[in-house]
C-alpha cells in the first residue's frame, strides 16, 4: 500500500490528518499555498480525466477494428468489390441482398447453420448439465475428471477436425470399425447430408461439452444448501430437486450459455472447413455442410467477390439480432411468469 | 474454489418424520454426499470420449499413412513418431508457425490483460459521466460478430501491405469486451473502495493507483483472463486464415490448414502436425490444469 507517497500534503499543525481543514485554519506562505493549489488542481484533473483515459485503450481498438469495420461492411455490401483490387468500388445498390435472396445456395448454407447449430448446441447444453450435476458430487479425483473434460477445450479447431476427419473416414475410420463390430454397414460420413452434419456437430460437441460444464458447476456451487434442505423436507425426490431446485437456480447461467452458444453456431467455419479436406470451402460435394460462415468465405476469398461476402456478413448480423431479440423476450416472459 | 457447503448447518432440529435414506447430492442437512458408481462411471466414459481422440492423434503420427489406411485402425504406438514430427517440422513450417503463434497469443494476452484491467478498475471503481452508457456499449460489442469486420479488415490489412505480418494478427484482438467485463465484475467485488480513497487521500495519483493498488489486488484475475485469452488466440482460426494468406509467415492453426490441403495427404505427417500444435497447450493443461479450470469457473459465476 502506497503509503509512503512523496507528493502527500504535509500534516499541517499539530492535529495533522485533514490537510483541507487545517489550510482553513492555519496561515501558510504564499508558496505553500501556490503549491497546494498546483497539487489540488492536478487532483481535480486526475479525477476527472483519468477514467475516460482508463477506457480509451479499448474504445480506440474497438472503434478501429469494430464499430468502422462493422459500418464500413455495410457500405461495402451496397458495392461490387473485388478481392483482386480492394479498393475499387463500384455501386450496386441492394444488387448483393437481393441476388441472396434468389441465392439456393446462400438458403441452403443458412439452412445448414441451423440444423448445425441445433444438433452440436442442444445435446451439448443437455450433457453439460448432466456432467455438471455429477461434478457436484463429493469425488474422488474430481480435479482430475474436471481436467480431463476441460482437454478438448485447449484443443484447435484445425487440429480436432483433422483427427475427426479420419476418425470418421469411410473406408478406415475408427468409428465405421466399431459401428461394423456391432453389425451397422458403414457410413459415407462425409457425403451424406445428415451424417456430415452429426460428424460436424460432433466436434463441436466434443470441444464444449466439458467447458460448458464448467461453467454450469460454477453455478450449481453457488446455489444455497439451504434451499435443498426445505426441498427434501418437502419431501422432494432427487429428481424433483434437480428440476425444481437447481434448473431455476441456474436459469440465468443456462440463458448465457445458450446465448454464446448461439452466437457461436451462427460463426460456425473452421470445423465444415477442414472436414472437407483438400476440396475447399463448398461445404463438401453438394454443399451439404456449407455453413453461412463458410458461404461468406468461399464469396469473398475464392470467388474473389468482397461486396458479397460483405453482404452475406450483414445478413448473417441481422439474424444474430433476431435471436438476440427473440432471447430477450423469452427472458423477460421467464421472469415475469416466476 | 469455494463450495457452497456451510460449516455451520444447523444441529438437526427435531425432524418432524424421520430423515429420508440418503441422498446423493446432498441431503437434508444441505451436505454433500458423495457420488455412487454410477456417477463414476458416467464420468469415467466422458473422460475417455474426451482424451481418446487426443491419445489417438499421437498413436496416428507414430505410425505410418500406409497404416493408417488399414482395418482395424492401429490402437496403440508405433515407431515412426519422430520421422512424422521431421517431416512435419520442415513441409509445414512448424518451427516458424509455433513461434510465431507464440508471439502472437503472448502480446494478445499481455495487451488484452493490461487494457481489461485498467478498462475495468475505471468501470469498477471510478465516477465519470456516461460509464453507464459506456458499459453497456463495451457489452453490447459481444455480440458483434468476428465475420462482419473481416471484409474491410482485410482491406485496411491489403492497403497496409500487412498481409502476412503478425501484427495484422495482433492488433484487431488486442483487447476484447469481454475481458474489460470479466475485469469489471472481479474488481468491484475484490478491490474494498476503502484502499482506493485511502491511496487518495495520501496524494496518490491515478497512475499511482493502478500500479500499486490495483494490479496487487487484480493479480488472480489477471492470470485468468491472460490464460482464456492466450488459448483463444493460440487457437484462433478464421481471421489468421484469411490475414495470413501467403502462408510465409502462418501460424500453427494457418500451417495446420495447409497440411490438411495438400493434394497427396499423408494422414500420419498430418497428425504429427497437429500434435505439435497442441502439445504446448496440452503441457500446460498439465502443468496448471487446476487453475485452469478454476479461473474458467471463476469467470462464469463473476462474469
Amino acid at each position: 500500500m502506497p503509503t509512503t507517497s512523496g507528493t502527500a500534503a504535509p500534516p499541517a499543525g499539530q492535529g495533522g490528518a485533514a490537510p483541507r481543514r487545517a489550510a482553513e485554519t492555519s496561515p501558510l506562505d504564499p508558496r505553500e499555498q501556490r503549491r497546494r493549489e498546483r497539487l489540488s488542481r492536478r487532483y481535480r484533473r486526475d479525477i476527472r480525466w483519468s477514467p475516460y483515459a482508463f477506457i480509451a485503450p479499448f474504445f480506440l481498438f474497438f472503434a478501429a477494428f469494430g464499430l468502422f469495420p462493422l459500418l464500413y461492411t455495410g457500405w461495402a455490401a451496397l458495392h461490387r468489390v473485388e478481392l483482386t483490387d480492394p479498393t475499387h468500388m463500384e455501386w450496386a445498390g441492394m444488387h448483393n441482398f437481393s441476388r441472396l435472396w434468389d441465392d439456393e445456395f446462400f438458403w441452403n448454407a443458412l439452412q445448414n447453420t441451423f440444423t448445425i447449430g441445433v444438433i452440436s448446441t442442444v445435446p451439448q447444453l443437455v450433457m453439460a448439465l448432466g456432467l455438471a450435476h455429477l461434478l457436484n458430487y463429493k469425488l474422488r479425483g474430481s480435479m482430475f475428471f474436471r481436467v480431463a473434460i476441460l482437454t478438448p477445450y485447449a484443443t484447435s479447431v484445425a487440429a480436432a477436425t483433422l483427427v475427426f476427419v479420419l476418425l470418421f473416414g469411410r473406408d478406415y475410420g475408427m468409428v465405421n470399425w466399431a459401428l461394423d463390430a456391432i453389425g451397422i454397414d458403414p457410413i459415407d460420413w462425409q457425403n451424406g447430408t445428415w451424417t456430415s452434419q452429426l460428424a460436424v456437430s460432433t466436434i463441436v460437441i466434443w470441444r464444449w461439452t466439458g467447458y460448458n460444464a464448467l461453467i454450469y458447476l460454477a453455478a450449481m456451487q453457488a446455489v444455497p444448501g439451504d434451499l435443498y434442505e426445505s426441498a427434501a423436507l418437502d419431501g422432494a425426490s432427487r429428481w424433483q430437486q434437480f428440476v425444481h431446485v437447481t434448473i431455476p437456480s441456474l436459469r440465468p447461467t443456462i440463458l448465457f450459455t445458450v446465448v454464446v452458444s448461439t452466437i457461436g453456431a451462427t460463426q460456425l467455419f473452421g470445423e465444415p472447413l477442414l472436414f472437407n479436406g483438400s476440396a475447399g470451402a463448398t461445404g463438401g460435394a453438394d454443399h451439404q455442410f456449407q455453413t453461412l460462415g463458410l458461404y461468406m468465405y468461399e464469396q469473398g476469398w475464392v470467388n474473389l467477390h468482397l461486396g458479397r461476402a460483405s453482404a452475406i456478413a450483414w445478413t448473417m448480423f441481422l439474424i444474430l439480432l433476431l435471436i438476440a431479440a427473440v432471447n430477450w423476450l423469452v427472458s423477460r416472459r421467464l421472469r415475469k411468469s416466476q | 474454489m469455494t463450495t457452497t457447503v456451510s460449516a455451520t448447518s444447523p444441529p438437526a432440529a427435531p425432524a418432524p418424520a424421520a430423515p429420508p435414506p440418503a441422498r446423493k447430492g446432498r441431503n437434508r442437512a444441505g451436505k454433500q454426499l458423495h457420488g455412487g458408481w454410477i456417477t463414476y462411471t458416467v464420468l469415467i466414459v466422458f473422460t475417455v470420449g474426451s482424451l481418446f481422440p487426443l491419445v489417438w492423434t499421437a498413436i496416428a503420427a507414430s505410425r505410418t499413412n500406409t497404416r493408417l489406411a488399414e482395418t482395424p485402425p492401429p490402437f496403440w504406438f508405433g515407431g515412426n513418431l519422430f520421422s512424422n514430427l521431421d517431416t512435419a517440422w520442415n513441409d509445414a513450417n512448424m518451427g516458424a508457425a509455433l513461434l510465431n503463434t507464440a508471439v502472437v497469443a503472448g502480446t494478445i494476452a499481455a495487451g488484452t490483460v493490461l487494457f481489461s484491467t485498467i478498462a475495468g478498475f475505471a468501470f469498477a471503481k471510478l465516477r465519470f459521466r456516461f460509464k453507464n452508457l459506456l458499459l453497456m456499449l463495451t457489452i453490447g460489442t459481444m455480440m458483434v460478430p468476428p465475420q462482419l469486420s473481416v471484409v474491410p479488415l482485410y482491406m485496411v490489412v491489403a492497403k497496409l501491405e500487412w498481409t502476412d505480418q503478425l501484427q495484422a494478427v495482433i492488433l484487431p484482438t488486442l483487447v476484447t469486451a469481454f475481458g474489460v467485463f470479466f475485469m469489471r465484475q472481479y474488481l468491484s467485488q475484490a478491490l474494498p473502495t476503502e484502499l482506493i480513497e485511502a491511496a487518495r487521500m495520501d496524494g496518490a495519483s491515478s497512475l499511482r493507483i493502478i500500479w500499486h493498488v490495483v494490479f496487487p489486488a487484480a493479480r488472480p484475475a489477471m492470470a485468468v483472463l491472460g490464460m482464456l485469452t492466450f488459448v483463444q488466440a493460440w487457437n484462433d482460426f478464421f481471421w489468421p486464415i484469411i490475414a495470413l494468406t501467403q502462408t510465409g509467415n502462418p501460424t500453427v492453426q494457418v500451417a495446420l490448414n495447409g497440411l490438411g490441403r495438400g493434394y497427396i495427404p499423408d494422414q500420419s505427417v498430418i497428425m504429427a502436425g497437429a500434435l505439435l500444435g497442441t502439445l504446448p497447450l496440452l503441457i500446460a493443461f498439465v502443468l496448471f490444469g487446476k487453475q485452469i479450470v478454476g479461473g474458467i469457473m471463476q469467470g462464469a459465476v463473476k462474469g
